[in-house]
């Protein structure tokens, strides 16, 4: 601005509602603009569409049958979520899980991962008006991958797959020689859609230093997973707190540098490489054994709280978990990253355009079935 | 003058529409109207048909292939499917203007068509200033659109018309720029002229010029990377969110009548309209029409969407500074350029091209995150 002021007609500011029923809130996710034009000046957000009371239905079943409601969660990534909740029992009642049972779960797990960060990045596309053409693709590798999880628990969306102390069912024989070659289409997908889209001009200029996010605004946020990662936050509990088998496998975090809409895109682009990673090394490793420790069907953990916690797709998914040494959960508590990595959204968005609020909103990539419960 | 010398030989000879019609003038008036709107019609449901398959073909999927031998009669079901819906006025509209929308957004497009020949002498009028009837006509339908948003009291579409009004009038200036470096080489507005004048087809003689106006028609007209006035990821539908029934199916025709009339325009202006040899002329021109069509869905499938002021700055600093210098260039050539040697001035012409569009994005980039106003 310069010392002249500028003659412009007078403006007011309006309100307008973005979601619940919008193409491009994920879900039922509600955010009222104060917009001034094209420019967004101060959103609120509105959430609570999708509520199902999931940690009060918890508590009225045994510690098993809370499997199928973790799967509710983030119904995209439904075996992160069994993992996370089967490892937080496991913790309380100090269950040892077989060897053959922590790589298979290691390996469904950042399949997951990969399944999931491809709706991420198709749809962060989509968001910013690419016509369906990466989403599409995207979901169609995602399909082959849905086609594991079909062939070892014969569900697509909410397996029930992992059980307190190992998993349901083991893997098929035709599993890992079939996994093996998903790999190598997998890596070929991969880098023929980043070719594709890393050097589009106008990607780039409707994502690079859109939406920053700070580092220390991160951290202060509780910001975790990819979304803190791209803001240069080096922290991936796989890491820094390795649970389950972690420690066994070797790859790296990537890391953003300026915490864009850019280099979210590219630190999931990243992650899914990674991932390819573990499960090629868990794939060699696997032994052969059991697959579930020996568990009653109705567990009794002893009486007091854990809190246990992964590395989801989308950041650190917790479980809380109270006992009063009964058959059924006293108290039932997610920490769900899609919820807290919310958090900054605000600050993300404001000064920025309509069409950025919808990019910046799809890059911070959340589950309306996290957020609400 | 040379070269035009070159262009204006050649034994085409372009006479004026017959007037010698049985019953005299009026009656070629009434064939040819009639004609034009059955024939938008028909062509509009190609196009359909086209983009719909070409989208399913490029997203590897299949398209709509149900209905009719190889999904053929599907525009004919979607327009029997609209036509049964209810026509919805929300209670905060304007209902005149509401109303009145989608007829002056169509009227526009038909009036297009009238000055292009689909043979020789074949158009409804040869106006001898053709091309400028076409470029004052075609920004008629912004009206019809601002009307649309306006009228529907919505604030999406408010949104979405203003943006519409804000592109249309950005991007009359470098069409009409590109078209004037086609009018030096002809001397002559009327669009039968052009045509006749094409002995070399005018992409090759204005390479530059063709890819301007082609990305100043996608913008007029809202096909993508420009399609920000329906972008529904944004801002719902645009200017026609509140519309449903036969008024939605009207600006559902508009939006491919337009893509259908432009197609004819650059297919008249740079592709030498119906002449081409072995194929009847009518049939030259359906195929170049689609062409330039499936040219404008290939890119739909292919950009993501670009920002309000990412598409002001394109016009303004990108299109317009080339425009004028193709131009310039444009005017020497045609006054000093001999006429024996016309293939080498396509070379040359397409070397310039090349030197300029990497010189100027060495300059220019769409603004990586920078908030412009």
């Amino acid at each position: 601005m310069t010392t002249t002021q500028e003659i412009t007609l007078p403006t007011e500011p309006f309100v307008l509602n973005i979601g619940p029923v919008h193409p491009s809130t994920h879900g039922v996710y509600r955010m009222r603009c104060t917009m001034d034009g094209e420019v967004v000046r101060d959103i609120e957000p509105v959430f609570g569409y999708l509520h199902r009371g999931l940690e009060k239905l918890a508590e009225e079943r045994t510690w098993t049958g809370t499997i199928p409601l973790t799967d509710r969660l983030d119904y995209l990534a439904a075996m992160s979520n069994n993992f996370a909740y089967c490892l937080a029992v496991e913790k309380l009642a100090g269950i040892k899980v077989p060897e053959r049972a922590e790589y298979i779960r290691v390996i469904i797990a950042e399949i997951q991962r990969v399944a999931i960060h491809f709706i991420i990045v198709g749809s962060f596309l989509s968001d910013c008006g690419a016509m369906l053409t990466p989403m599409v693709y995207a979901l169609r590798e995602r399909e082959r991958i849905l086609d594991f999880f079909d062939m070892v628990c014969g569900q697509r969306l909410t397996y029930n797959y992992m059980r307190i102390g190992g998993v349901s069912q083991d893997i098929p024989a035709q599993f890992l020689p079939a996994l093996e070659k998903l790999v190598k289409k997998l890596k070929r997908f991969i880098d023929e859609f980043d070719v594709l889209l890393k050097q589009n001009e106008i990607l780039l200029a409707r994502s690079k230093g859109v939406g920053i996010l700070s580092k220390e605004q991160a951290i202060n946020c509780g910001i975790s997973g990819p979304v803190a990662r791209a803001s240069g936050v080096n922290w991936d509990l796989r890491k820094n707190d390795p649970y389950s088998i972690y420690e066994r496998f070797d790859f790296s975090i990537p890391l953003g540098e300026t915490g864009d809409c850019y280099d979210r895109y590219r630190v999931r682009i990243e992650e899914t490489r990674q991932s390819l990673r573990i499960i090629e090394q868990a794939m060699q490793q696997i032994p052969a054994g059991k697959i579930i420790a020996d568990v009653p069907h109705l567990i009794r953990p002893p009486a007091g709280d854990v809190y246990a916690h992964i590395e989801s797709p989308k950041g650190e998914l917790g479980f809380y978990l109270v006992s009063d040494n009964s058959i059924a959960p006293y108290r039932w508590h997610v920490r769900p990253p899609s919820l807290i990595n919310l958090a900054a959204l605000r600050d993300m968005v404001r000064g920025w355009k309509v069409a950025d609020l919808i990019a910046i909103f799809g890059s911070i990539d959340i589950t309306m079935g996290e957020v609400d419960r | 003058m040379a070269i035009v010398n070159y262009l204006h030989s050649g034994g085409l000879t372009a006479p004026a529409v017959a007037a010698d019609w049985p019953g005299g003038y009026w009656w070629h008036w009434l064939f040819y109207a009639v004609a034009i709107i059955v024939a938008l019609l028909i062509m509009v449901m190609g196009a359909i048909y086209i983009e719909r398959r070409g989208l399913g073909r490029m997203q590897s999927r299949l398209g709509p292939n149900r209905v009719g031998p190889f999904g053929l009669l599907q525009p004919v079901a979607d327009a029997i499917k609209i036509l049964l819906k209810e026509n919805i006025v929300p209670s905060t509209a304007d209902r005149i203007v509401h109303f009145m929308a989608p007829i002056v957004a169509f009227t526009p497009v038909i009036l297009i068509l009238a000055v292009v020949p689909v043979m020789n002498g074949a158009a409804l009028a040869d106006l001898n200033i053709g091309i400028l009837y076409v470029v004052a006509v075609s920004s008629i339908g912004s009206v019809g659109v601002f009307m649309a948003g306006w009228g529907s009291g919505s604030k999406f579409s408010l949104l979405g018309a203003m943006r519409n009004v804000a592109a249309v009038v950005s991007y009359e200036i470098p069409m009409v720029l590109s078209i004037i470096g086609v009018v030096l080489f002809t001397g002559s507005l009327a669009t039968s002229q052009i045509i006749a004048r094409q002995n070399i087809p005018f992409i090759l003689m204005q390479p530059l010029g063709f890819l301007l106006f082609f990305a100043a028609a996608c913008a007029e007209i809202n096909r993508s990377p420009f399609d920000l006035m329906e972008a529904d990821q944004e801002i719902v539908a645009g200017y026609m969110t509140e519309y449903s029934g036969m008024r939605f199916a009207m600006f559902y025709l508009v939006e491919y009548a337009e893509a259908i009339a432009m197609s004819a325009v650059i297919t008249t202006l740079f592709l030498g309209g119906w002449r081409g040899p072995w194929l009847p002329p009518w049939l030259w021109f359906l195929v170049k029409t689609f062409a330039v069509f499936f040219f404008m869905v290939w890119t739909r499938t292919t950009l993501p969407r670009v920002r309000i002021d990412q598409l002001m700055a394109f016009a303004w600093k990108f299109l317009f500074p080339l425009g004028l210098i193709n131009l310039f260039i444009t005017a020497i050539q045609v006054l000093v350029w001999p006429d024996s040697l016309p293939w080498i001035l396509i070379i040359i012409n397409f070397a310039v091209m090349g030197a300029l569009i990497l010189i100027w994005s060495k300059f220019f980039r769409l603004g990586w995150g920078r908030v412009q106003v």
